[in-house]
């Protein structure tokens, strides 16, 4: 491959070092947040008619081989799959093994997430079947690639910015693979019942919309119409079916436990007081938390703030927990609007209450459309491995380099009226507020505020914000008076790693720029 | 067993290492004849601390005047102080640097804590697991207790020692009282040894029977502070958990100058009585009402025992007014988040507030008026009342309820 030959690089407009080509692919580097003005016209699949399928809408095969051999498989193609079965999803290797067995070659992985139980990806990358992943990688994948073994280069995107790229055709799916928890044999599909029920197939839309060709699997057949139809049939080519599609006790948890450290319930509860004090916390208002321990602690304590004000939410955006789902049934929330569904009272709900809606990364988060809904949620907690003073903040890598975590929604996020980043000021010894962070994820322009357990940090450039808390009881300071004291008790600051100057992945902007580069480690 | 002790010369280990050990490191040292000093380090931080954690090895060794050793460092991202109690304690255990003590740097010394500042809620952190030291003082607690008893494992005492001392050093616990629960007293008064050059503002003595062991802690606290040239108060708190203490309690309360409060310990007592400890606590209620009794004849506060049920807030509500209704001014805590209910359960409610503020209001009239007589409305009111309601309104400023 001649992809990771000497590269040339440019800075972007945020000052980090980017590859101009990637993967054989002209890039466009970051421009600032809202610079890039994209043109042209929407990909599209090939016209295709009604006479190549059969009347009768049933267009089950025997098996994924078949069916991909149907979809004339080669070498180089690209294959989708999809997340939302999570650590137990079975399909994604099985479409790759399959595509290994008919003897294809440099295939780009295309995966809206990976995740650890498919390590075995790896054997597939050094067998030459997988050329490259587009897409999250973490644990062994993403140290796979950050030591420079995958041949092709990582190209790291948001929901959103997944979306974009399909749809503006940048990436073109050959394949997708959806598991689908229900389906007939026409090719609808549900994720919201059936035994491996998930909830939302929303990461899979586009998939289905925008390529060549769409194989749904699914371990719970049932007879034409399969409603709600989430994913429609009149997309989909062929239809296998199989045992089962993934491991129940990993698509979701039994129960999403509330974390017990005092560090993250403190920060959980000053960002619910800070939302309360800087009236963000109003009728009518949303707000979007994810399913870690802080997120679902500073739900409970939203709650009990919201009842005593007597304050009701127009709506909240998923991943649904249980916590998100008592809202909901309290009459708290008029609705959950849900991304995808993270344990069995969030499932049960979404199947079953009218006001619990799946949506998807095109209504919710694609930056090529007519607008989507993250810029219209009031606040968003999110995470982050390291932010810096200026509020830029990094959620892919650790401070050594390695790739630890996916972007998932985080980057479409930053879109909302009030993004906050809720970090401990420092994890074992290592400081969390840094001087420069090691891959640039979000601009801190779109940051507006960083809650640790030694204080909340409100970015200067949102002076609203600032006059809105003055007054509150919440320890309120400088973002540089923290750093410094973590580093006191850190006994120093930390030394930057050695990085290489060779890269082995990008991290993209939701507008498709190249927004940051991660290097190859050691 | 001559092999054991001679094979425990040959080496000394403290500390912790493992995937699930966090902020703490593990320190094995051999001394040896010659060959000066080798260090390996292995640390989950290895990357951005290496290098400054094989630095403070070589300085700590140095201190000790150890010259030569192999030394092996696993480390789990444990804070400088901590580092330096592991190699002092693991060095300790070889044999070495006998008499030495290596101290880390003093960060901002607090003001001496006031004989009769508020002590609602003391918050216990396990003298060996430093993961809990660092973001103790966070929670707005009164107090922080670092405890060497009955949360350090006998084989760990000398160990937590050594970390207790650093942490008091070099640990900002903001604006709580730094509180140091040693053990049992005679083997308490080697905590002491350690423990007072640091000054602690307040020493809990676990267990006691007698005026006496009091008295023996308070001349070796004496006795240190006079040695290391320090005058700053050392306050004491005496924890009675048997019956004899309980019989004792006055004499206990009075056995030196230094107690500040006196308070009892449920699952020792309930143990000695050989009954069961229930939520209503009837069981405790003699004993509680002898220590309320006997610290309001000695002038020092009545502090409450700890609730053990971290999951059961309504409990600890209950048991909390139930205290403050008996006479405590505060009770023990095992997890930051009962802190706000005790704080919470101890307060004032708004509706005693209003009615203290209108009997001192009616008093400093009548004082104005040169009345000798208070009255409110059609109600003659008696100088008790007055008294406990400027104590009520003074309690209730210092907790900052009240809206002026």
């Amino acid at each position: 491959m001649p992809t990771l030959e000497k590269q040339d690089l440019i800075a972007n407009a945020a000052g980090r070092i980017v590859p101009e080509t990637v993967n054989g692919r002209p890039q466009t580097a970051y421009m600032g947040a809202g610079k890039y003005q994209p043109m042209g016209r929407k990909a599209a699949p090939p016209i295709r008619t009604a006479a190549d399928y059969p009347a009768n809408g049933d267009k089950r095969v025997e098996n994924l081989e078949s069916a991909l051999r149907k979809c004339g498989l080669r070498d180089g193609m690209v294959i989708s799959t999809h997340h939302h079965l999570r650590d137990g999803d079975r399909v994604a290797l099985m479409a790759l093994e399959a595509a290994s067995l008919i003897g294809a070659k440099d295939l780009m992985w295309f995966p809206s997430a990976s995740f650890p139980s498919q390590k075995s990806a790896i054997a597939l990358m050094e067998a030459g079947v997988i050329d490259h992943v587009e897409g999250s990688m973490n644990g062994p994948l993403g140290d796979y690639c950050t030591q420079g073994r995958m041949r092709g280069m990582g190209v790291l995107r948001s929901h959103g910015g997944r979306w974009q790229a399909i749809q503006d055709g940048e990436v073109h799916i050959d394949i997708a693979v959806i598991a689908a928890p229900t389906a007939d044999p026409f090719g609808n599909c549900d994720g919201s019942h059936g035994k491996s029920a998930c909830g939302s197939l929303g990461f899979a839309l586009a998939d289905s919309i925008y390529a060549d060709h769409v194989i749904a699997v699914t371990d719970n057949l049932v007879p034409f119409p399969c409603v709600p139809w989430q994913i429609q049939g009149n997309h989909v080519d062929y239809v296998v079916e199989v045992d089962s599609i993934g491991d129940p006790g990993k698509i979701v948890s039994g129960t999403t436990q509330i974390t017990r450290s005092p560090d993250r319930l403190r920060i959980a509860e000053f960002i619910a007081r800070f939302l309360r004090d800087a009236g963000i916390m109003r009728n009518g208002f949303s707000f979007q938390a994810g399913s870690g321990g802080i997120a679902l602690a500073f739900v409970r304590y939203l709650k009990q703030m919201m009842k005593e004000a007597g304050v009701k939410a127009r709506f909240v955006r998923g991943g649904s927990t249980k916590y998100l789902v008592e809202l909901l049934e309290e009459g708290l929330t008029d609705y959950i609007l849900d991304g995808q569904t993270f344990d069995l009272d969030g499932v049960r709900s979404i199947a079953s209450n009218p006001r619990h809606l799946a949506t998807s990364p095109f209504t919710s988060y694609n930056y090529h459309g007519k607008g989507n809904f993250a810029s219209m949620v009031d606040a968003v907690i999110l995470g982050a491995t390291e932010v810096d003073t200026n509020f830029n903040a990094n959620v892919v890598t650790h401070s050594d380099g390695r790739l630890l975590h996916g972007i998932g929604g985080w980057q479409n996020c930053l879109a909302s009226g009030c993004t906050i980043l809720a970090v401990p000021s420092f994890r074992d010894r290592i400081p969390v507020i840094v001087d420069e962070v090691t891959t640039l994820c979000g601009p801190g322009e779109l940051i507006d505020v960083v809650a640790t357990e030694r204080g909340i940090a409100i970015n200067p450039r949102r002076k609203d914000l600032i006059d809105a808390v003055k007054g509150s009881s919440l320890p309120i300071r400088p973002i540089g008076e923290i750093k410094q004291e973590v580093e006191r008790i850190c006994g120093g600051k930390p030394r930057r790693p050695q990085r290489s100057d060779r890269p082995v992945a990008i991290v993209k902007w939701v507008d498709g720029t190249v927004l940051d580069t991660v290097w190859k480690v050691g | 067993m001559n092999q054991v002790i001679e094979k425990a010369c040959s080496f000394g280990e403290a500390g912790h290492c493992g995937c699930d050990i966090r902020s703490d490191v593990r320190v094995r040292i051999e001394p040896r004849e010659r060959g000066g000093i080798e260090t390996e380090i292995e640390s989950r931080v290895k990357a951005y601390y290496g290098e400054a954690i094989r630095r403070q090895t070589e300085e700590v060794l140095e201190s000790l005047g150890v010259r030569h050793a192999r030394i092996a460092v696993s480390d789990e991202g444990a804070l400088p102080f901590v580092i330096s109690a592991r190699i002092e304690a693991a060095a300790r255990r070889a044999g070495l640097g006998e008499g030495t003590r290596v101290l880390p740097d003093r960060i901002r010394f607090p003001q001496p804590s006031a004989r009769d500042r508020m002590r609602r809620s003391r918050l216990y952190v396990p003298g060996s697991e430093p993961k809990y030291f660092i973001n103790a003082g966070l929670h707005g607690a009164d107090g922080i207790i670092l405890d060497l008893e009955d949360s350090v494992h006998p084989n760990e005492k000398d160990a937590a020692r050594l970390l207790v001392r650093n942490a008091l050093r070099a640990v900002d616990f903001l604006d709580c009282e730094r509180m140091v629960r040693i053990n049992q007293i005679p083997m308490g008064l080697e905590d002491l040894d350690e423990i007072i050059p640091e000054s602690p503002d307040l020493i809990l003595i676990p267990k006691v029977e007698s005026a006496d062991q009091i008295v023996q802690a308070d001349q070796r606290i004496a006795e240190i502070n006079g040695n290391y040239g320090l005058n700053r108060p050392v306050w004491l708190m005496p924890i009675l958990e048997s019956a004899l203490g309980i019989e004792n309690a006055f004499e206990i309360a009075t056995a030196s100058k230094q107690i500040v409060a006196l308070t009892i310990g449920l699952e020792d007592y309930t143990a000695d009585l050989g009954v069961v400890k229930t939520l209503t606590g009837s069981e405790s209620l003699y004993a509680r009402q002898r220590v309320v009794n006997a610290a309001r004849a000695a002038c020092v506060q009545a502090i409450d025992s700890v609730f053990g049920d971290v999951g059961d807030m309504d409990g600890l509500r209950a048991w909390g007014g139930n205290s403050r209704a008996l006479g405590f001014e505060g009770m023990g805590c095992v997890h930051p988040s009962q802190i706000a209910v005790i704080h919470e359960a101890f307060a004032p409610t708004a509706a005693e507030i209003e009615k203290a503020r209108k009997i001192v209001a009616a008093y400093n009239d009548a004082q104005d008026k040169g009345l000798g007589v208070v009255s409110l409305g059609s109600k003659m009111i008696d100088p008790p009342v007055v008294q406990r309601a400027l104590k009520l309104m003074a309690r209730a400023r210092v907790m900052n309820l009240l809206t002026e």
